[in-house]
């Protein structure tokens, strides 16, 4: 890994947003993703995502605020070789076999690795005659893929990049990807709706949430911060916890639970320890956007000391 | 992708990566040397598993002196899990004086955590498996032997009795 103190974040946001015929589908979004991070990006559906994804992409270009990609502004021809996106829809040219679409992969791209690019789609025993039109989904995933690696971009976007493929499948292509990060030091972001599929795989955390940032910052660090608690149904109320801290609670029977974002010990009769990765993402996702800690960006809220670490 | 043609061979057993585990075996000439299971929802850390797997090897005299550790690249490769999550469960070995990095050629076991007083031949596991069948003929199952000897280790270890002052 290289010293993260020289090398630009693989993307670094400053007030960015960006409307569609004049609804916002992300706003004051601030933070960096160093380089050389597993980077998850999770949200509910409509939360703005693929939106996030895109315009990293350069898909599509900012209404509002800076974008900066591998250290350049997001508008720089030269990210062209450098990063790769695989769209959630995955589009490829149908009429084309699996073969010609890794022929165009390695014209278009200057520095293509064929024979990483064939070994992704050997794994998944595609002929190589086979018309895309005539592949899977989680096929064409594959192929998707397999162009993409093929490029050895140093930042890969992944949207929403294993949702149909099988567990094996699932399982071979996280495993390819985790190996190009540790070999050449690739940054991936990568959104998600399968919440066990990230855990284990990413080390930095993007929780979009109505088109705003609602986390962002180190996974080991964020989980620190954080505590799942249960205690007594009569401990939760509206006092029980002070509510900077709350995120979300919940009484089933005569136990509450409750998400707080601190580490430090809370005085009242709960009992409870650092979160999992998917309970932490469930108590977000269960909180409405509009209470809570950390949801008005650009405040001197907990989340730009995490945004800055 | 370029791989020396004495790098060890990892080879994917295609039934174990389906579901939350995985499996990784080494295979130095022909004798596997170490095997690291991830198990994804047992609660304990990614990390964690691969240190402690790796000096339950250690312990068991499966991993040596000399051996080489698999790369953060093999092991990813076959366990998908974040390659800084194996670098940093190396970097705990290393702290912990159990394994070297040498630049350019792979972490390597330094010390091993063996104790010829634990060996598959030595009177304290003859003991013990004498022990144990006195167990099962009492008529105790495996989970009640398994709860027993966690219950007196418990005791022995945690309560500050010294091995040489009996009750």
């Amino acid at each position: 890994m290289d010293d993260p103190t020289t090398v630009p974040p693989a993307l670094e946001a400053v007030g960015l947003g960006k409307q569609y015929r004049g609804d916002w589908a992300l706003r004051d979004c601030d933070f960096a993703v160093p380089a050389g991070r597993i980077c998850g990006v999770v949200g509910p559906n409509g939360a703005g995502k693929s939106t996030l994804l895109g315009l990293a992409a350069r898909l599509l270009a900012p209404t509002e605020g800076e974008l900066r990609v591998l250290g350049e502004p997001a508008t720089a021809p030269e990210l062209r070789a450098r990063v790769a996106y695989v769209a959630q829809d995955k589009p490829l040219y149908p009429g084309f076999t699996v073969a010609e679409t890794l022929r165009l992969g390695s014209e278009l791209n200057p520095a293509w690795d064929d024979e990483m690019a064939q070994q992704i789609v050997e794994q998944g025993e595609l002929k190589q005659r086979a018309r895309i039109g005539s592949l899977s989904g989680g096929q064409r995933t594959r192929v998707s893929l397999a162009l993409a690696l093929g490029k050895r971009p140093d930042l890969l976007l992944l949207d929403e990049p294993m949702a149909d493929l099988d567990p094996l499948a699932r399982h071979q292509l996280m495993g390819t990807l985790m190996a190009e990060a540790a070999e050449r030091g690739t940054t991936i972001v990568l959104s998600s709706h399968i919440l066990p599929e990230l855990d284990g795989v990413i080390d930095f955390l993007l929780l979009v949430q109505r088109g705003r940032i609602r986390l962002a910052g180190d996974l080991e660090d964020i989980l620190d911060g954080h505590q799942l608690l249960t205690g007594p149904a009569e401990a939760a109320g509206a006092d029980a916890l002070p509510a900077e801290v709350l995120v979300e609670q919940r009484v089933g029977g005569r136990r509450a639970t409750a998400l707080v974002r601190t580490g430090e010990p809370l005085d009242g009769p709960w009992e409870g320890g650092r979160p999992g990765l998917e309970d932490l993402l469930l108590g977000y996702l269960r909180a409405p956007a509009a209470t809570g800690p950390g949801t008005t960006p650009g405040e001197a809220t907990p989340m730009n000391d995490e945004v800055a670490a | 992708m370029v791989r020396a043609p004495d790098t060890p061979r990892v080879r994917l057993d295609p039934r174990a990566a389906v579901g939350h585990h995985s499996t990784i075996e080494l295979v130095k000439g022909r004798n596997a040397v170490i095997e690291y299971r991830i198990e994804r929802r047992s609660g304990v850390s990614t990390y964690q598993q691969i240190v402690q797997q790796t000096k339950q090897a250690l312990r068991l005299g499966l991993l040596q002196p000399g051996d080489k550790l698999p790369t953060a690249r093999e092991v990813v490769e076959l366990t998908a899990i974040n390659p800084n999550t194996v670098l940093k469960a190396y970097r705990e070995l290393e702290r912990e004086g159990l394994v070297e990095p040498r630049p350019g050629l792979g972490t390597f076991v330094r010390r091993s955590l063996a104790r010829p007083e634990a060996a598959a031949d030595g009177p304290l596991r003859a003991d013990l498996v004498g022990w144990v069948d006195q167990a099962r003929e009492a008529g105790l199952e495996r989970e009640d032997i398994a709860a027993l000897m966690a219950s007196v280790l418990e005791q022995r270890f945690d309560t500050g009795v010294s091995p040489a002052t009996p009750n």
